[in-house]
Formats: C-alpha cells, sequence, structure tokens
C-alpha cells in the first residue's frame, strides 16, 4: 500500500469524521447536552488533525488545532454552547471540509475566512477562559495517590525499572536545573487496538529529556485468564525535561483517548518522592523497542531465578504491547513463568473489563470498504445473468413444447434466484441518503447568511437508501432547490413576524420510500408561489396566452419553465434564469418526477420521486409498427381497449378518447417515432393512459401488449447517441435489443413541440 | 531474417490492415481499431435515424448501433443477409458495427506503399475520409479512416 492509498483512506475517514462533527454540532443546537456528543464532536476534529499531521497538511493541522481547543472548553464546561457559539463553529465545520478538500484536490480555500475563524474560535476560546495557555491544564495529582493501588504481588517481585541509557540520541547530559515530570501511563487495549504503540510513545518520550521507566505489571493475570488483545501493563517515568508539560502532551496526542495520562511536576532535583519502589536505572536494550518483541533484555537483578522469570514476563509485556499477532510467543513466555500468580481478584476484574471492551467493540456491524467500480462490474454480470436466463427460458419454452416439469421447475427456480441475487446486489449499491442531507444543511447555513434570513432545516428520514448513483445525482438539483426555497420561497424576518409567522423560517427535507420509488420532499413555510406575480411572468415571456384558463396546479407549474424566475431582482443566489428547469430535467433524467404545491401564505412543497435505481425498470413491453418498444411502468395509470365509438376526430388530425366522460388526446406511439407514416387505427390497438409531468393525461397508441416484464437499462449514449422520444436500450429475452419510451417526451412531442431529429452517428452536412 | 523484417517493419512505420468489400469496391482500415468479426443479426431499428444507421444490436450485454457502410460511403445502400458482416471497430471512445459484403485480406503494408489519393475524386466528402489508396495483386484498396466517417464533434454538437 504506498503512500497516496493511505492518504485517500484518510480523506475518507475525513469525511466520515466531518459528518460526524456536523451531526454532532447540530444536535448540540438542538439543545443536546450530552457529554458524549460534545467528545464525539471533539473526536472528530481531532483525528482529522492527528491524520492531517501525519501527512503534513499544515493548513489543516494549524485550523483544526484552533478548532479543538474551542471544542475543548465546551467539553470541560468552561465554553457554554450557546447559539452564538454554535453558529461560529458551524462555520468552522464548514471550512475544516473546505481546507479537507483543497488538501485532497489542491485546490484553494478562502484564507480570509478561515483566518477570521480562527480569531473568532479564539476569542471564545479566550473569553471565558484563563488566557494563559490554550492547552487544557489537568488537575495536578501527586503521582502515588494517582497511581493504582500498589501492585499486588505474591512472589515479591519488585518492578524494574529501566532508563534510555543506551538510546544512541544526542544524549543530553541531566541538567540538575530540568524540571522532573512524574508520568503514569496507562494504556487501555484500544491504544493497541487503534495500532499505537506503547513503545514508540515510550521512546519518542525519551527524546525530551533523561527519563527513567518503571513498568508495572501488577495486573498481569495468570495464563488462564489473560486475554490477548488486553492492556496490563503501565508504566510510571520520571522525565526530567526543560520542554514543558506541552510537549509531553504532544507526544501522547494521539493516544490520549486510550489511555489514562497523568502528568504532574516533581520539584525540581527530587527524585520523585514517595516511591517505594528503588528506582535504580537499568540499563536497557532500546532496540527491544524498534525490533522484534523476542529480542532479550539485559536485566540486572540480585536473584538469578528471579531474573530470569522477570525477563520472560518482561517479553509479555512487550508481546502486549506491541500487536496481539504475537500471541503465541507471549504465550510461551508466560508458560515459562508459571508460579507469577497475581491476585485472582484484580486478574479476573481485569478480564472482566477486556471481555467488556471487546464485546463493545464487535458491536458495530462490522463493514469493509470496496472500490465502486467492482460493484458495477458485479451489477453488470449479474444484469447479463438475467438477460441470459430470460433468453434461456424463452428458447427452452419454443423448442421443448411438451414443457418437460423437471427443466421447468429448474428454470423457475434460476428464475427465482436471479432475480434475488439482483436484488441483493443492489442493496449493495444502496446508501442512505444522509450525506446528501447533511450538505444541504451547509448550503441553507450560507443562504441564510447571505440573505439575512433566519432559517432551520429539518430533515427526516435521512437513513433512507437509495442507490448510489441517484444520492450522486441528486445534491446538485437538491442544493439549487433549496437555495430557491430559502432565497425566494421564504420571507424576510420583518414580513414573517408581520404575517404572524416566527421569525425563523423552517425548511423541511424528508425522505422515504413508496412504493419502490423514494420520494423526496422539500418544504418552507414561506410565503408560496405568488400565482399573479408568475401568470404575469409567464403572459410577458409568452408562455401562456394572455386570457389562458390555467388552474392553480397547471400556474404552480410554469415555474419549471424555462428562464423562469420570479424574483424581482438578480440575486447572488438565484435567479439568474437557469432555475427550475434546470432542476426539472435532472430530476427527469434519473428518471423521476417533480412535482409542487402550493398555498399562498402557508409555503410550498416540491415533491420529488425517483426510481431506487438506474440499472433496472419495470416495464410493459408493446408492439409499434412490428417493434417491441418498453413503456416504463411508472407512468402508465390504466391500459384500456378503445372502442370506435369513443374516438373522436378534433381538428385537422387530432383524435380524442373519450374516457369515463373526459376526453384525453390519443397520440399514435409508431406515428411520433416515424415507423409509420399513418395513423393506425385506434380500435385496432391498446391504448396506455400515461401520466405526464407538468400535469396532463395522454393515451398512448400502440398495436399490441406482450406483458410486464422487469428489464435491465442500458445505455443508448455510450455507443450512439441520445435519441429524442427514447430514454434508453434494453435487451430482452431474445437477445434484441428493444427501446425504452420516453413517456414525458412522447407527450411533450404529441403537444407539438416536434421531437427533433437530432444529428446523429456522424450526420456530415 | 524475420527479426531484421519486423525491427524494419517498426521504423518504417509498417502496419497492419484489414480489407473489405463494400459493393464492388475494396477498403481497408487499420486493424488495430478492430475489435471483433461477426455475421449479420437482425437490428432494432431506431427512430429518427439517418438513413445509413440500420439500427442496433445486442453485443453481449452492450448496445452497438450497426452502420451501413455502403450507404455511409455514398453507395447503393445494402440490403443485409445472413452472408453479410458485421466489423466491430472503435471510433474514438465509442463502439459501432460496420456493415460490409465480406472480409477479404489482411495486409501488412509499410507507409511507402500507400499512394495519395488521386485527384479524380471530388466530393469534399469523399475526400475527408479516403487516406490514399494501395495497388496489391492487381486490386486497388481505399484506405479509410474511420474517425473522419464519425466525427464526434458534430455529434456531441447534435
Amino acid at each position: 500500500m504506498d503512500m497516496n492509498e493511505i492518504k485517500e483512506i484518510f480523506f475518507q475517514e475525513c469525511e466520515e469524521q466531518l459528518a460526524e462533527l456536523e451531526s454532532g454540532l447540530l444536535k448540540l443546537n438542538d439543545g443536546d447536552r450530552d457529554p458524549e456528543t460534545v467528545n464525539a464532536v471533539f473526536r472528530a476534529v481531532h483525528s482529522i488533525k492527528g491524520g492531517a499531521g501525519a501527512f503534513g497538511l499544515d493548513d489543516l493541522v494549524s485550523f483544526a488545532h484552533v478548532f479543538e481547543t474551542t471544542l475543548d472548553c465546551v467539553r470541560s464546561n468552561r465554553l457554554d454552547p450557546g447559539p452564538e457559539v454554535l453558529k461560529v463553529m458551524l462555520k468552522s465545520a464548514d471550512v475544516l471540509a473546505d481546507l479537507t478538500n483543497a488538501a485532497r484536490d489542491g485546490g484553494s480555500v478562502d484564507g480570509a475566512r478561515s483566518r477570521q475563524l480562527i480569531k473568532e474560535l479564539e476569542a471564545l476560546a479566550n473569553g471565558e477562559v484563563p488566557p494563559a495557555s490554550a492547552a487544557p491544564v489537568e488537575p495536578v495529582v501527586k503521582p502515588v495517590a494517582a497511581a493504582a493501588p500498589p501492585p499486588v504481588n505474591d512472589e515479591g517481585f519488585q518492578p524494574v525499572a529501566f532508563s534510555f541509557d543506551d538510546f544512541d540520541a544526542p544524549e543530553e547530559p541531566p541538567l540538575m536545573e530540568m524540571p522532573v515530570y512524574d508520568i503514569v501511563f496507562k494504556p487501555k487495549s484500544d491504544l493497541y487496538a487503534k495500532g499505537n504503540e506503547a513503545t514508540l510513545l515510550l521512546r519518542d518520550l525519551s527524546r525530551l529529556g533523561e527519563m527513567s521507566i518503571h513498568c508495572d505489571m501488577g495486573a498481569l493475570p495468570t495464563l488462564d485468564r489473560l486475554s490477548p488483545e488486553s492492556a496490563y501493563f503501565f508504566w510510571k517515568i520520571s522525565l526530567a525535561t526543560d520542554k514543558g508539560e506541552d510537549a509531553i502532551r504532544t507526544v501522547f496526542e494521539f493516544a490520549e483517548w486510550d489511555c489514562d495520562l497523568e502528568i504532574s511536576l516533581v520539584s525540581d532535583e527530587t527524585a520523585p518522592s514517595g516511591e517505594e519502589l528503588p528506582m535504580q536505572p537499568v540499563p536497557f536494550d532500546l532496540s527491544i523497542l524498534d525490533d522484534e518483541p523476542a529480542v532479550s533484555v539485559g536485566v540486572v537483578e540480585e536473584e538469578e531465578q528471579l531474573a530470569a522469570q522477570q525477563r520472560d514476563i518482561r517479553n509479555a509485556a512487550v508481546s502486549a504491547a506491541g500487536t496481539a499477532s504475537n500471541v503465541l510467543q507471549m504465550a510461551q513466555s508466560a508458560t515459562r513463568a508459571p508460579t507469577e500468580k497475581p491476585a485472582p481478584a484484580a486478574a479476573s476484574a481485569a478480564a472482566q473489563s477486556a471481555a467488556a471492551q471487546q464485546a463493545a467493540a464487535s458491536a458495530g456491524t462490522p463493514t469493509i470498504r470496496v472500490d465502486l467500480d467492482r460493484v458495477d462490474r458485479l451489477i453488470n454480470l449479474v444484469g447479463e445473468l438475467v438477460i441470459n436466463q430470460a433468453m434461456l427460458s424463452q428458447s427452452v419454452v419454443e423448442n421443448d413444447t411438451n414443457g418437460t416439469s423437471s427443466i421447468n421447475m429448474g428454470l423457475e427456480e434460476l428464475q427465482q434466484l436471479t432475480r434475488e441475487i439482483q436484488d441483493s446486489v443492489m442493496a449493495i449499491r444502496a446508501q442512505p441518503v444522509k450525506p446528501v442531507f447533511q450538505r444541504m444543511s451547509r448550503i441553507v447555513r450560507e443562504i441564510a447568511d447571505m440573505t439575512g434570513k433566519s432559517v432551520r432545516l429539518i430533515t427526516e428520514g435521512e437513513n433512507t437508501e437509495v442507490d448510489k448513483t441517484v444520492i450522486d445525482k441528486l445534491a446538485e438539483p437538491l442544493t439549487h432547490m433549496i437555495r430557491n426555497a430559502v432565497d425566494h420561497g421564504l420571507e424576510t424576518p420583518e414580513k414573517r413576524l408581520a404575517a404572524g409567522k416566527s421569525a425563523e423560517g423552517t425548511v423541511r427535507l424528508t425522505a422515504k420510500h413508496r412504493s419502490g420509488r423514494i420520494v423526496i420532499e422539500l418544504a418552507d413555510d414561506g410565503a408560496g408561489i405568488n400565482r399573479e406575480k408568475v401568470r404575469q411572468k409567464a403572459i410577458d415571456n409568452d408562455l401562456i396566452a394572455a386570457d389562458a384558463n390555467l388552474s392553480d396546479e397547471e400556474i404552480d407549474n410554469l415555474i419549471f419553465h424555462a428562464g423562469f424566475s420570479t424574483a424581482d431582482k438578480i440575486s447572488d443566489i438565484s435567479g439568474r434564469g437557469v432555475g427550475m428547469d434546470v432542476v426539472k430535467r435532472s430530476i427527469q433524467a434519473l428518471g423521476g418526477r417533480i412535482n409542487i404545491s402550493s398555498k399562498p401564505g402557508h409555503g410550498s412543497v416540491f415533491i420529488m420521486s425517483l426510481p431506487l435505481t438506474l440499472a433496472v425498470l419495470d416495464g410493459m413491453v408493446v408492439t409499434v409498427a412490428n417493434q417491441t418498444l418498453v413503456v416504463p411502468l411508472t407512468a402508465i395509470v390504466e391500459t384500456l381497449q378503445p372502442e370506435a365509438s369513443a374516438i373522436h376526430s378534433f381538428g385537422s388530425n387530432q383524435r380524442l378518447i373519450s374516457i369515463r366522460n373526459s376526453f384525453c388526446p390519443l397520440v399514435d406511439v409508431g406515428r411520433i417515432l416515424n415507423f409509420r407514416g399513418t395513423q393506425a387505427n385506434p380500435v385496432e390497438g391498446v391504448a396506455l393512459l400515461v401520466e405526464s409531468e407538468g400535469g396532463g393525461q395522454r393515451a398512448l397508441m400502440v398495436d399490441a401488449i406482450q406483458g410486464q416484464r422487469q428489464v435491465v437499462i442500458k445505455s443508448l449514449e455510450a455507443n450512439y447517441t441520445h435519441v429524442p422520444g427514447i430514454a434508453a436500450a434494453t435487451i430482452l429475452g431474445d437477445g434484441r435489443v428493444a427501446l425504452i419510451l420516453d413517456v414525458d417526451a412522447i407527450v411533450a412531442a404529441s403537444r407539438g413541440q416536434s421531437l427533433k431529429p437530432e444529428m446523429s452517428l456522424a450526420a456530415v452536412g | 531474417m524475420t527479426m531484421t523484417y519486423a525491427a524494419k517493419n517498426l521504423t518504417t512505420n509498417g502496419r497492419e490492415l484489414i480489407a473489405f468489400r463494400v459493393g464492388d469496391q475494396e477498403f481497408c482500415v487499420n486493424i488495430m481499431l478492430v475489435r471483433e468479426i461477426r455475421g449479420w443479426t437482425p437490428a432494432t431499428s431506431m427512430p429518427h435515424a439517418p438513413s445509413y444507421v440500420l439500427g442496433v444490436i445486442n453485443l453481449r450485454g452492450a448496445v452497438l448501433p450497426i452502420v451501413d457502410l455502403s450507404a455511409r460511403l455514398g453507395m447503393k445502400p445494402a440490403e443485409p443477409t445472413v452472408r453479410h458482416v458485421i466489423i466491430v471497430a472503435q471510433v474514438k471512445s465509442q463502439v459501432v458495427g460496420l456493415l460490409v459484403d465480406a472480409v477479404s485480406d489482411i495486409l501488412t503494408i509499410t507507409d511507402d506503399k500507400i499512394q495519395p489519393t488521386p485527384d479524380v475524386i471530388s466530393s469534399e466528402f469523399e475526400k475527408s475520409f479516403a487516406r490514399g489508396v494501395l495497388a496489391i495483386e492487381g486490386r486497388m484498396i481505399c484506405l479509410i479512416e474511420l474517425e473522419a466517417i464519425f466525427p464526434q464533434e458534430e455529434r456531441e454538437a447534435a
């Protein structure tokens, strides 16, 4: 694994941390005062800082550091996370996200904005705390009091003190005036689980100055109670350094969460007081800190026998301090010291806590990261499988009219299995809409800031799952709509108050599953659509005739027309002419529908309905002029066999069909697609009643219905070009390509907007 | 001997071409652009397609447009039969099936064998795709450039 891959993983994790950070801050914003929430927020920033430090991303580190410092004030209850504080913090989270993106993609960020925020954050951190130091100051605890109860040791072992005398770094002569710190470093098993090494931390510590280490093995249980993944040892360190406590804390920065760390300043020159055990510096081979734990340790002991055992235990200790991969070695070492028996009570307690920790660690569902390409490949293959299975069934039906039951049964099972495999594979791509929704909260904040409106975004159903491609393509139209909702939909606080509403506007974003589709609703409690204004604008722009008789719904839907913006003045945020028509088109490109309903004075609701996946579609297979076509089932309202008496000619070449006493235009699909020159006789065919966007029903005339089928969507654009009136292609059971009808385009064409035969495949002219 | 030939072949920019028959004429294209050669299968016709696009077929799960090369090159439109052949070729980022009468030869030639296109060609279109002619055993084979026949930019502009 090279550096870039590791970096990529770091950025992926950053995204998760940023999401965590934002959701935590939003919870706090909602009045959550759970210390765990504060901790989660703190951890997120801390992890980003840690990782960024490892990759030398200085901008990110310095900003994260300031942010972390301020968060620490919240964590230690020195700063109340009120709305003002959280506003700054949410902004900081945005900047942190920007910095992360910039670090990944090499872009640049608004330096002024981050500097401004750094100032604000520092002001917050300093405002209510002693301005002496930003670093958290832990209460000073005397080492003896702080240490765990003196190790119980039946055999009268004396913990061995060792120093780093042989360490090859430039040795500083111990200066008498250097302050001496007593450090108690007690790793938890999590420390090792996260790949930290106690030995490396200790070595880093040794670089700070003259130090002596004392390892406490009192908690080591007997072999049968020993859990290979638990941490049993802790170290007492006496360090003479002039670098100060902060430097010591920096060493443990990455491990801070997974160990108990106590640092206390002992009076200068004085040896650690209250230490009952003789701290004789013993030559200690530092290579053990770098190499395999098996390297024997030169220990000078008075009793040879004890020394041998001690060595073994030390091996065990270092093994444990390493990774769990050396379990065997540790076990061996421990076997050689069978006489060693710590107090059973302590041991069982340790074992219990270890078990609890392990249980907690494994509680989350295990997940893996998989390259999207691999999933896509799998999905493609399953698509092939489905087609092949259909082809196989069809040829069996054609060739074997008797229908040998075993073959048919086998085929049926195969069909069921392929369907199941397909569903499972699709489920792999299904992702919750949460990331997109979270991005929206940032957009709302920014626009609220720009427009001076006070907005609250409420999201519901964030865990609704939908195919990843849909999610990826959802962000853009949703951003646009949110902007519109805040910019145009919501009124200014003054107007809201005047209208008897609360000054703070609400935008509600919800997602839910409904009949095999995902429905996303965006509701605001603003003024609603000003129908008079929309109508006037439409007339001005020649979209409708001045005397057109339009229903409220039709007027509302006018905003989806191209070049329609009702904002009086063009603002920075929205209203540049590319508006809801773009949104509608991108939703339609996803196979979705969008509708608006609005109540004057109470706000508007945009309802989007999208397919759960872009890979398969339930369709009705029909025949038109000897061509096989697929009509998406979602578009079809009903099918009917027209009677001659129900067909009425209208104008020069229009025909209407009367359905339950209402007239609906009849559209000959074969004619619109140029498959035949003359209009077919409706009585000989079947009419599909379809509902298209922008309201209005149409009856599509086809020659015959072959049946309903789930089809795998294949792109036409990949090797060809977009074909008007055709959404995509698919491959049917006989191995031939069938075209999937674009119902909305057909309906639009029937309205007179011609299906332009676009130039295609090398139309040299 | 072979080695030196190969080496010479490389240095003088030698190339392999695949020759095929369309109507009563022979054409050739760079063999590196050809993915596979397969028999004719009925295509699904496309609405609003130019006359030389016969439709699309299923190529192992991919949708492949079929172009009647005869019609595209301004000759009589082909009437596909089972004896016709589809040359599956890469044209820029897309894969296209070319309907031809038959594949006739694989040629290994050096660039100096390619003669400039004779001056008789009057139409701009023919000039744009003809890259030269080859005299092979008394036959005349026209080297054509597929990318010139299917210019991508115009399709995207469409």
